[in-house]
């Protein structure tokens, strides 16, 4: 497909969730953005390939993903090391409220196994379905969904079971794991 | 195409009211989306505007246009 400007124009209308996503993956805003960047130049660079009518979104998603996946393969190590720093920069600072519960979620969603978390992200997050999530990860449909409920259940142990002591959570917490029963 | 904001209505919250507890669950997908959704509202950082706008393809042919009206599509760095 020709560049018009319209494709432009659609090109531009997913940068912000291709941005979201790549930040949900990375955890890191500035190595998100040169994710994205290199996305856009790729998409345009092989804009031929891209069948008029298909899903853009799924197709720029698709590019991100893979371009993440062999950039995390050389990272890895120095992924690990941030985030243990990051780690320790938490617990020097404790008593941070609503800022302190959201990175604690972004802490819980960067344990997650890279595969759980990408297709939480995407069926959560983005909003594509479960046949769009499994052609931009290249696996089964069932692959995703079950991929999907390992990572909730996984999130679900790290924030509101493993970490509720050592984080004190507030009385709503305790009552949804007890069971509210007052 | 289907841009992602149509995608998104149609996939919104799923729950499974059998397996983990709904409210833990519910919980998780609205920080979930929250956190997602704050770096959508940021918008389009002007580097990736300026960048799809002003990116030739390689071996294209020259932009078109239908009557869309002026850009800078010609702007060189």
């Amino acid at each position: 497909m020709p560049l018009t400007d319209s494709l432009r124009d659609e090109i531009l209308g997913s940068v912000p969730s291709l941005r979201a996503f790549a930040i949900s993956l990375s955890g890191n805003s500035d190595r998100a953005d040169d994710l994205v960047q290199e996305t856009l130049l790729r998409a345009l660079a092989n804009i031929d390939s891209f069948q008029p009518g298909s899903n853009l979104p799924a197709w720029l998603f698709t590019i991100l993903r893979n371009l993440f996946r062999s950039d995390y393969r050389k990272r890895r190590r120095e992924v690990e090391d941030a985030e243990g720093n990051y780690a320790k920069t938490l617990k020097t600072h404790p008593s941070q409220g609503a800022h302190l519960e959201f990175e604690e979620f972004r802490t819980a969603l960067e344990k997650l196994p890279q595969d759980q978390r990408e297709a939480l992200i995407l069926v959560g997050a983005s909003g594509f379905s479960y046949e769009d999530a499994a052609a931009i990860c290249g696996c089964a449909v069932g692959t995703i969904k079950s991929r999907v409920n390992r990572a909730r259940s996984k999130l679900a142990a790290l924030l509101y079971v493993e970490g509720a002591e050592d984080f004190g959570p507030d009385e709503t917490v305790r009552a949804v794991i007890g069971g509210s029963g007052g | 195409m289907k841009d992602v904001k149509s995608q998104a209505s149609k996939n919104a919250a799923p729950r499974k009211p059998g397996g983990l507890n709904s409210e833990i669950q519910s919980r998780i997908g609205h920080q979930l989306r929250a956190m997602y959704d704050d770096v959508v509202r940021q918008g389009v950082p002007d580097r990736f505007a300026e960048l799809v706008r002003k990116l030739d393809v390689p071996g294209g042919q020259p932009q078109v246009e239908d009557g869309g009206g002026s850009n800078d599509q010609n702007g060189r760095d």
